[in-house]
């Protein structure tokens, strides 16, 4: 008995390997940062490229600004995965800096306990880090490329009470964390604010400190299935790869749900989850990742400050593919404006 | 003779495995269409500098150690047939209050360190022990006990880390423990490099090390030259055989379960007490079930562990050259993976080997009673091990 789980385990070890990180990295080998060069290092979250969502949104802008600015994205580019358990970031960021990649750019706020110091031990490399604030870091090469996820969440719960017929919603949310913790609060003062009252049903899929709620589809899907049944009509999810199964939950409930990060009603897997993504609250991190690029090659960095992307840059908005909200997109328009004007204060914390 | 031949079985089963193991490894790289003798050539590169060099034994051997006190708890409870999969939880509840405690107290240096070991190991020993108490009072089994526990812990220890233990501040997206004041911190060994005429790597060589080379003597000697040992192992083979020569089982798995605990307890203290200062939510996690392949590699004794953990180590230093030379790190795990199940596989030929052996060989005698060839309670190399140390 005992055995066969051992053998289970190990056969699961091996499986879990090929099924892992098929990262296709690019780049060369040979040190770079030659005079004038641009050679970028990238350091991904877990999870690394192909991730349908935060890393692919990375390497995107990566891309972007180096076909912009003439280079070559096979050549000029580095991306590095960490390992499973993420105990190598630190060699990640020291050997891209080593190597001579300039800047390197730290995908996700795991980054953010070793990069400051990283950072201060390469002070010719520019570093970047998405989703951590940085300025009391007191690093000069460092710059934070930070989000007012609030904001674009507050807009989503706009959207779903103006259209929800039972007065009921629900959030669901990966991991229970800070960063998260943003979208709740957001999406629940939105809401509140349209509809003083509303019932928004809240569920977290892992506790803090385990990572596991953003790729855990059938998590998302049993949590939104529940909300549904609740009486919820439109589900909001800021859960990575576990939205899968809030959508596939919308379907069957026949209800509506609100995507993330991306345009989900673009990379949606199939037409019937078409019909329900209602809206996706967008961070554009490809945006922000762009144009660091671009200010850093033409020497426009400040350094040691953070760059903030929010509704007023259009680093944050709503999504309007499927025009299921062109209806309300006036209210909507009118919360932004009042957002922007700084009229309305957007709570951070639930 | 006999003894020669004994090495030779017991070498070749690991040897085997890791040929094995290569050769897959090496169709899979074939397969995604990249040249083999690259990953080779990336895996035994240290780098072109000393201080490179030296930098790549510091990653090797700092990955080693935790991954060896994993091996090492795991391997304890196997050797008398007890599948600690809790490992995971336990080391994780101990991380998270040493952490705590460590935080909280200001002692001198020595005694600082010394009091966050002793909490870290008596957590996880607690841990463990509700384990043995569940099995021997209700009998239930430790494998569905301790993998349960593993979720209890993973929340608690969140609980914890965002309640009462929490010290970063509010908004900060990385949750922390309060970081432990220098005198719990645990000196680097970099001055090691110096003595022996190295170059100073960047990166500093946890001080732990030295513990996990007196835990892993401490738990050889116990194994090996004590009465409890010896009723470990006994109980380990043959439950019933030992109770009815006087061994309370009861008792052993209880005080087997608290012993691995207590090793469990300290695998993140070279982390903890060596490079973070605090227990967050970054902590490295998973080396729990790492540490049960460790152990399998390491068929279950200290020295085969201690190599298993720096092969192990060794692989996954390559997982970050291996990207800069377009290999996908996940080859590392690969490569782990299929050692491990070869192991296990190779193990299970050497035994039906050697028993053949003695069916029809002659002058067997003087030789160690093979294996009777039943599947044992104990996983693949338990049996053989203990046989054999038994026999000798």
């Amino acid at each position: 008995m005992t055995k066969a789980a051992a053998l289970l385990l190990a056969g699961g070890l091996a499986l879990s390997a090929c099924a892992s990180d098929e990262e296709g990295s690019s780049g060369s080998g040979s040190n770079g940062g030659g005079e004038g060069d641009l050679k970028v290092g990238v350091a991904y979250d877990t999870g690394g490229r192909g991730d349908k969502s935060f890393n692919d949104s990375a390497i995107a802008g990566v891309e972007a600004a180096v076909e912009a600015l003439g280079g070559d994205v096979k050549e000029d580019i580095q991306e590095l995965s960490p390992n499973d358990d993420g105990s190598d970031r630190g060699e990640l960021l020291t050997q891209l800096a080593e190597n001579g990649f300039n800047p390197v750019i730290a995908v996700g706020f795991a980054y953010g306990d070793i990069i400051g110091d990283i950072a201060a031990d390469y002070p010719e490399t520019q570093f970047a880090i998405v989703d951590t604030s940085v300025e009391e870091m007191g690093v000069d090469n460092l710059t934070g490329l930070i989000f007012a996820e609030e904001e674009g969440s507050f807009l989503a719960g706009v959207a779903a009470a103006s259209k929800s017929a039972t007065g009921h919603i629900g959030f669901v949310g990966g991991q229970e964390s800070p960063l998260i913790g943003k979208f709740e609060a957001g999406y629940k003062a939105g809401a509140e604010a349209v509809k003083p009252g509303i019932i928004v049903d809240v569920k977290y899929l892992s506790p803090a400190g385990d990572p596991s709620g953003f790729g855990d589809s059938e998590g998302g899907k049993v949590a939104a299935q529940g909300m549904y049944q609740a009486g919820a009509d439109i589900v909001f999810h800021a859960a990575g790869g576990s939205g899968e199964g809030v959508f596939e939950a919308a379907v069957e409930a026949g209800q509506r749900a609100i995507g993330v990060d991306s345009d989900q009603y673009l990379s949606a897997t199939s037409p019937e989850q078409q019909a329900v993504i209602m809206t996706s609250m967008l961070k554009r991190v490809d945006n922000a990742v762009e144009s660091y690029i671009t200010d850093f090659s033409e020497g426009d960095l400040q350094g040691g400050t953070d760059i903030l992307s929010d509704l007023e840059t259009g680093g944050i908005d709503l999504s309007t593919s499927g025009g299921f909200i062109d209806d309300i997109q006036s209210v909507i328009d009118d919360w932004r404006q009042q957002i922007v004007d700084g009229e309305v204060e957007v709570p951070t914390t639930p | 003779m006999t003894a020669l031949r004994r090495i030779g079985t017991s070498l070749a089963a690991p040897a085997l495995a890791v040929v094995v193991a290569l050769v897959i490894t090496t169709l899979v790289i074939l397969a995604i269409g990249q040249n083999p003798m690259t990953a080779l050539q990336v895996l035994l590169d240290f780098g072109d500098t000393p201080a490179q060099q030296t930098q790549a034994i510091v990653v090797i051997l700092n990955r080693a150690v935790p991954l060896f006190l994993a091996g090492l708890a795991v391997s304890v409870a196997f050797r008398m047939g007890l599948f600690n999969i809790g490992v995971e939880g336990q080391y994780r509840m101990a991380t998270v209050v040493a952490a705590g405690v460590g935080a909280a107290v200001v002692l001198p240096a020595p005694l600082h360190i010394l009091l966050i070991m002793v909490v870290a190991m008596a957590v996880g020993a607690i841990w463990a022990g509700i384990v043995a108490v569940l099995k021997v009072t209700r009998g239930v089994s430790e494998v569905i006990s301790s993998i349960m526990l593993n979720f209890i812990a993973l929340g608690t220890a969140s609980w914890l880390l965002t309640g009462p233990l929490r010290g970063s501040e509010e908004g900060a997206a990385i949750i922390t423990t309060t970081d432990i004041p220098e005198s719990g911190r645990f000196p680097a060994l970099n001055g090691l490099f110096d003595a022996i005429g190295l170059a100073q790597p960047r990166g500093q060589l946890f001080g732990f090390l030295i513990v996990a080379v007196v835990v892993g003597i401490v738990i050889s000697v116990l194994l090996k030259r004590t009465r409890f040992g010896f009723d470990l192992r006994a109980t380990g083979l043959s439950p019933s055989a030992a109770t009815a020569s006087g061994i309370d089982a009861r008792a052993m798995v209880v005080k087997t379960m608290l012993i691995s605990g207590a090793v469990a307890g300290l695998i993140g203290l070279p982390d903890l007490l060596g490079r973070t200062y605090h227990f967050g939510t970054e902590f490295t996690a998973g080396l729990g079930f790492l540490g049960i392949a460790v152990a399998l590699l390491g068929r279950n004794s200290p020295l085969g562990i201690a190599f298993a953990a720096l092969l192990f180590a060794f692989l996954d230093r390559a997982a970050v050259p291996l990207q800069f030379a377009d290999i996908p790190a996940s080859v590392v795990t690969i490569i782990q993976g299929t050692i491990v199940l070869s192991v296990v596989i190779a193990n299970e030929i050497a035994r039906q080997v050697s028993r053949r052996r003695a069916e029809h060989g002659t002058g067997q005698a003087s030789a160690p009673a093979p294996d009777d060839g039943a599947t044992g309670t104990g996983p693949a190399g338990t049996r053989i091990d203990a046989r054999q140390e038994a026999g000798a």
